[in-house]
Order: structure tokens, then C-alpha cells, then sequence
């Protein structure tokens, strides 16, 4: 695969359209992901160390460790759409946008 | 002992597989006439919908270990087998923002091809090579282990047929219908493995009008589990009445004992998914960067859901079958899906029951095959796409039946290996397999890959250091921890189980207690004599080095420490010169078509 040279990668690179792409989806992208290490991580830290916490019970028999355990389903869910919906609504119009003027002079 | 299926239902079990078998083989004959060039045969063509990539990669995902493993671990265990279930889900998110739609951006076949794209291609492929062929050894090797044990206790035939029988038809779906075929049987599979799930839970849980505490509170009731949770504790549970026994089995540290081993374990799987080469793989048959976000949330809708519903099969199982009965005919629990079903079904005895248990074990079987051909394929690429044609031919221009040809010799070379490697590990422990590939590639794999697509300033040396350190890291701390058998301290165990387990056996007249210790000593007198001439672990120390079964909290950091200080310590102009254009097309999908057509 020899390199592309019929683009101008470092012109791309420098468009505003393309550092205000990267800015708002890299910062996006990091919070997201830091935001679900976190409350993954929550889980394990809790059964270990926080157990009378997690015992106590809330509905019927069922605790509060097994409600924070359901969580994380819902959150991996929530996570997940958060990203396709910001991604589809603001990332891939602006991509397109780039991807169309640039590969155009293909 | 077969897994419960009597002689006069044999039949029944050996028409369910045929059946299924018959399906896949007519699916793998229509794929075959589909197959003629290597982007077929790796990929797919590219054309695969996400909906449908969605399922293949829940089939891909939901591998006998994770769908038998965890509902038995639930079973067992309670709430800690639970905590697994999470960990599997919650990997996807890494996967879908960092990973999924760079990958389908950039790669053509193989995990490896992103790697070589910035870097110096010979070198990459060569490390990259040498890390995916060890991780889907690894993978695969734990597969056929539990494959064989399973088909074995599920239909009675012998380990070494079993290993073969899921080898030999593993191969005939890849080398004729390459990507198509394992497309379409991991689909099959997990629609399957949904529907059976499904039907069991609804069976389960519906007589408690599907309210949660209801069916829970019925189990921390039931006497099987509460005994079981009086083993678990051993003396602390003396003071406890039967009330708090069941309640128990609903909390936490009833199987995890160290945290530190619980959160390496966890850093393995959530990164560790990442750099998996068969799950990677299966963002190349996806037109688009969309299409493989697509298939990644389809894909966690399905895995977390059935995820959800191993909590109504363990618990599900724990309550109808007991976990003495469950330990009683696999250790590890296993049979608790499978058991569940034929409970449920009307018993050991019923047609229903009989039925129910044959589908099941037919699913897992399939389960196991589609799981081995998606590795094997990942396998084979890195073989014959990265070191024959990227490597060997220095990636100048290779004829399509050549490429295609490379490709299923090194299928067969693969497949070959893996049922050999497969009947040589018998007896080999299947979760610490799976939790060493996790540490691989969570340690090699995934922060080369991160910081190539991340980071400016890696290059070549950062990669090949970053695969080397963290492979041999992850390997060598596993091979010094307590996951491997140290006769000298199974040895000294069962000495003192004949030393107590001898008086409690004279005091009590307990018709299952007695069974209980019998066993127990009938156990120890054997590791007595299996280790008889033994004094060392096969790495020949006489107890482990360090205390923690997964090594991924320190050799992940170790990882990307080494692909860090690998970069700074070299120049390479080519990784440098290269960082834009690698970060423009993740980022825009520009020349993607140029990539996939080349």
C-alpha cells in the first residue's frame, strides 16, 4: 500500500473544518470513555471494598449491589447511544463535508 | 458419564445435531459458490449489512466459555459470577468509540494491516503477526479444550473424537466458504443461542409473573442454595440462620476473593476486547465506518441482553437443578444451562425435557465451531495476508488465486494445529486460557493499536517493542502464578483433607454428608497419587512467584510503556510523515474504497 499522494493530507489537516472536527470529537470521545472506565471500574471497587453498602437491601431481596450490577447494562446502552447519536448528528456531516471537497480532486 | 442424557433418548440428542449441522453445511455450500478472491474469502467482499455484522459478532463473542461459563458460575457462585457478565458487556464501549470505525477506516483484512499502514511494513507485519497468531492460539486452544470436554459430557463420545469432530468441521465451513460461511454460521448460532436463552427464561421466570424479587426471593429460600452458601463460608456460616445463607448468595466475595486479581481481570477484559484479532476482523466485512458503528450497537444489544438473561439461567439453575447436582457432573459448572433446560422441559425422563437438553448442547456445539472458525480465520489471515504476502513478497503484487491459495493452506496448516494443540492440552483449565488471551491482547494488541491511531508521535520501533514486551510480560506472569498446578501444595491439601475429613466421616451418620466426604476423600487420594513422583510445576518452582491469576494490572501498563518509550527512543520518518494522512482517513473515510479495491 503505497502512500496516497494524490491527496493533500497535510492541506486536510489544517482546514478548520477539520480541527474544529477533531477538537469537538476528541474531547467528546474522552469524556465518554473516561466516563465509562470509571463506572465500569465502580463495580468491582464496590463488591471489594464497599460490601455492607452493597448489601443493603432496597427491593424484596434484591440489593443494592445487584441493582448497580443491572446499571451497567443500562449504562453500556445509554453510553452507546449517546455516541451513535452525536456521532451521526454532528460527526459524520462534517466528515462528509471534507471527504467530499478533498476526494473530489482525486 | 454423559451429561444426563439417557440411552433411550440418544437418538433424539444425534437428530438435533444432525439438523443443525445439516443447516450449516447447506449455508457453507451456498457460500462456497461466493468465495473467489481473498477479499471474499477474508472478508466477506465488504458487503455484510450491520445488522447482520451485529449478530456475527455476538456469535463470534458469546463462546462456549462465556455462555455455559457464566450461567454456571452464576450457579455456583451467586452474585460474583454476575460480575463477569458486566465486564464482557461493558468492553464494547472501548471497542465502539476508539476502535470500530478507525479500523474499517484504515485496515483492508487484518489487525495487523492498520499497524503497517503508518509504520515500516515489513516490521509491523512480522510483530503483528507473531502477536495475533499467539492470541488465537491461545483462544483457540482454550475453545477445542472446552469443546471437547463439553461434546463429550453432552453425547458421551470420547475427548479426542470430540476435538476432532469440531475441528474437522470447523475447517470444511472456512476452506470452502471462507468469511461468507463463518459470516453466516456465527449468525445462525447466536439467533439460536438468543432463542434458546429466551425460551428458558421465559419458562423460568413466568411462573412468578416475571417480578425480580418474587423469583429471587424463592431462591434465597431454597434450601439447596443455602446449603451450598454454608460450604462456600465454611465456619462463619455456623452462626447464620438459613435466611441469611440465602441472602448471601446475592452478594458479593462469594467467589472473588482478592479485589486487586478482580480489577486485573476486569482491565483485561474491557481492553482486552479491543485487540482481539477475530472480533477485529469482523469490522473489515462492513462497507462503512456507519455500518461498523451499526454492527458494534446492535452487537451490545444482543450480548448485554443475553447477558441479562444468565442471571435468570444461573440463579434459574441453582434453584431446579442445586449446585451440588450441577458440581456433581462438571466441576465447573458448565452443565447448568443444559441441566436448566431439561428441568425445565419436564425432567431427566420426559421427551420435553430430553428435547430441550438436546437443543441446548446442539447450540453450545455450534457455539464452539463458529466461535474456532472465526479464529482460525483470524489466524490464517495473519499467516498467509501478513507474513506470506506482506512479509515474504514484501507486499509486492501477488496473483488473487495465489492470495487465495496462501489463504486456505494456511487454514488448513492452522486447523491442523489447533485439533493437534487441542487433544495435547486435555485437562488444561479454560478460564485461565481465555483470561491469558484477554492479557495478551489488552497488553500487546490494544496499545499499539491505540497509539498508533492516536498518538503522533509512535512509530515502528514503539510497536514491535510494545508487541514484544507486552506479549512475553503477560505470558511469563501467567506461567509463575498460582493458575498452574504446584504439586507440593495440592499434595500437602490433600493430606489434611484425609486428616479431618477422616474424623468428620467417623461422627456423623448423615446418608449425604457421608457421599460428600467420600467423595472428598476419594479426591484426595487421588491428587496423591497423580503427583506422586512431582515436585515442581512445570515451570519447575515449588510455588508461584507472585499471588495474582491475571497479570493484565501490570502488564497492560507495561504495554504501552514500552510502545511509549520504543517511539521516543527511535526516529522514523515514514511514521512521522504518515500521521496525517493515517489521522485524516479515521477521521473522514477518504481513499477507504482505494484501500478495500487494491
Amino acid at each position: 500500500m503505497s502512500p496516497n499522494e494524490d491527496v493533500d493530507w497535510d492541506a486536510i489537516v489544517s482546514d478548520p473544518r477539520f480541527v474544529v472536527l477533531h477538537r469537538r470529537k476528541s474531547r467528546f470521545l474522552f469524556g465518554l470513555m473516561a466516563f465509562s472506565v470509571l463506572y465500569y471500574f465502580l463495580l468491582p471497587i464496590g463488591a471489594a471494598y464497599y460490601q455492607p453498602f452493597f448489601k443493603i437491601r432496597v427491593w424484596g431481596v434484591v440489593n443494592i449491589g445487584l441493582l448497580f450490577a443491572l446499571s451497567e447494562f443500562v449504562a453500556a446502552w445509554a453510553i452507546a447511544w449517546t455516541y451513535s447519536r452525536r456521532a451521526g448528528q454532528e460527526f459524520d456531516p462534517l466528515a462528509a463535508a471534507i471527504a467530499g471537497e478533498y476526494a473530489r480532486k482525486l | 458419564m454423559s451429561g444426563g442424557v439417557s440411552d433411550n433418548y440418544r437418538w433424539l440428542t444425534f437428530t438435533v445435531f444432525s439438523i443443525v449441522i445439516a443447516i450449516t453445511m447447506y449455508v457453507t455450500y451456498l457460500a462456497s459458490k461466493r468465495v473467489r478472491s481473498a477479499s471474499d474469502f477474508y472478508t466477506a467482499g465488504g458487503v455484510v449489512s450491520g445488522l447482520q455484522n451485529g449478530w456475527a459478532i455476538a456469535g463470534d463473542y458469546l463462546s462456549a466459555a462465556s455462555f455455559l461459563g457464566i450461567a454456571g458460575l452464576i450457579s455456583l457462585y451467586g452474585y460474583d459470577g454476575f460480575m463477569y457478565s458486566v465486564g464482557f458487556l461493558m468492553a464494547y464501549i472501548t471497542v465502539l468509540l476508539l476502535i470500530a470505525e478507525p479500523c474499517r477506516n484504515i485496515g483492508r483484512y487484518t489487525l495487523t494491516d492498520i499497524l503497517a499502514y503508518r509504520n515500516n511494513p515489513k516490521k509491523t507485519r512480522i510483530a503483528g503477526a507473531f502477536s495475533v497468531i499467539t492470541v488465537s492460539t491461545i483462544y483457540l486452544t482454550a475453545q477445542m479444550v472446552g469443546g471437547g470436554v463439553l461434546v463429550k459430557t453432552l453425547i458421551g463420545i470420547d475427548y479426542e473424537t470430540s476435538v476432532i469432530g469440531v475441528g474437522t468441521l470447523m475447517l470444511v465451513y472456512v476452506l470452502f466458504g471462507g468469511m461468507v460461511a463463518t459470516t453466516w454460521v456465527q449468525i445462525i448460532k447466536a439467533v439460536l443461542l438468543v432463542v434458546a436463552s429466551f425460551i428458558i427464561v421465559a419458562l423460568v421466570w413466568a411462573p412468578y409473573g416475571f417480578s425480580l424479587p418474587g423469583f429471587l426471593s424463592d431462591v434465597v429460600s431454597d434450601p439447596k442454595i443455602q446449603a451450598r452458601v454454608a460450604v462456600l463460608l465454611g465456619d462463619p456460616a455456623k452462626s447464620m440462620t438459613g435466611a441469611e445463607l440465602g441472602q448471601r448468595f446475592l452478594e458479593p466475595g462469594l467467589y472473588l476473593k482478592a479485589p486487586i486479581d478482580q480489577i486485573s481481570l476486569g482491565m483485561a477484559l474491557v481492553f482486552g476486547t479491543a485487540g482481539l484479532p477475530h472480533i477485529m476482523m469482523r469490522f473489515f466485512t462492513v462497507a462503512s465506518a456507519q455500518a461498523a458503528r451499526r454492527s458494534v450497537l446492535w452487537a451490545m444489544g444482543i450480548i448485554g441482553g443475553f447477558y441479562v438473561l444468565t442471571l435468570i439461567l444461573g440463579f434459574g439453575a441453582a434453584k431446579h437443578v442445586g449446585p451440588a447436582n450441577i458440581v456433581a457432573i462438571d466441576a465447573g459448572g458448565n452443565m447448568a444451562a443444559p441441566l436448566l433446560a431439561q428441568y425445565i422441559g419436564g425432567g431427566a425422563n420426559s421427551p420435553m425435557g430430553n428435547f430441550l437438553l438436546a437443543f441446548v448442547s446442539a447450540v453450545a456445539f455450534a457455539t464452539i465451531v463458529a466461535v474456532v472458525a472465526g479464529l482460525v480465520l483470524a489466524a490464517a489471515s495473519a499467516m498467509a495476508h501478513d507474513l506470506y504476502v506482506g512479509v515474504i513478497h514484501e507486499g509486492r503484487p501477488v496473483s488473487p488465486i495465489a492470495q487465495i491459495k496462501a489463504a486456505r493452506v494456511a487454514t488448513v496448516i492452522v486447523g491442523t494445529l489447533s485439533i493437534a494443540i487441542g487433544i495435547v492440552a486435555k485437562g488444561q483449565n479454560v478460564a485461565v486460557l481465555v483470561g491469558l488471551a484477554f492479557a495478551v491482547a489488552a497488553s500487546a494488541n490494544f496499545p499499539c493499536i491505540l497509539l498508533t491511531l492516536y498518538w503522533k508521535r509512535c512509530n515502528t520501533s514503539g510497536v514491535v517493542s510494545g508487541m514484544l514486551v507486552g506479549t512475553v510480560v503477560a505470558i511469563g506472569l501467567t506461567l509463575v502464578s498460582p493458575n498452574l498446578t504446584y504439586p507440593k501444595a495440592v499434595k500437602a491439601a490433600a493430606h489434611k483433607i484425609l486428616v479431618t475429613q477422616v474424623v468428620k466421616r467417623a461422627a456423623t451418620t448423615d446418608a449425604n454428608q457421608l457421599a460428600v466426604l467420600d467423595r472428598a476423600i476419594a479426591k484426595a487420594h487421588e491428587d496423591l497419587k497423580k503427583w506422586e513422583n512431582v515436585e515442581t510445576s512445570f515451570m519447575g518452582l515449588e510455588a508461584p512467584l507472585w499471588q495474582l491469576r491475571n497479570p493484565g494490572i501490570i502488564s497492560i501498563p507495561l504495554g504501552f510503556l514500552a510502545v511509549i518509550l520504543g517511539s521516543f527512543l527511535s526516529r522514523d520518518r515514514r511514521a512521522e510523515q504518515m500521521w496525517n494522512e493515517i489521522y485524516v482517513r479515521q477521521n473522514t473515510g477518504i481513499g477507504r474504497s482505494k484501500i478495500a479495491n487494491q
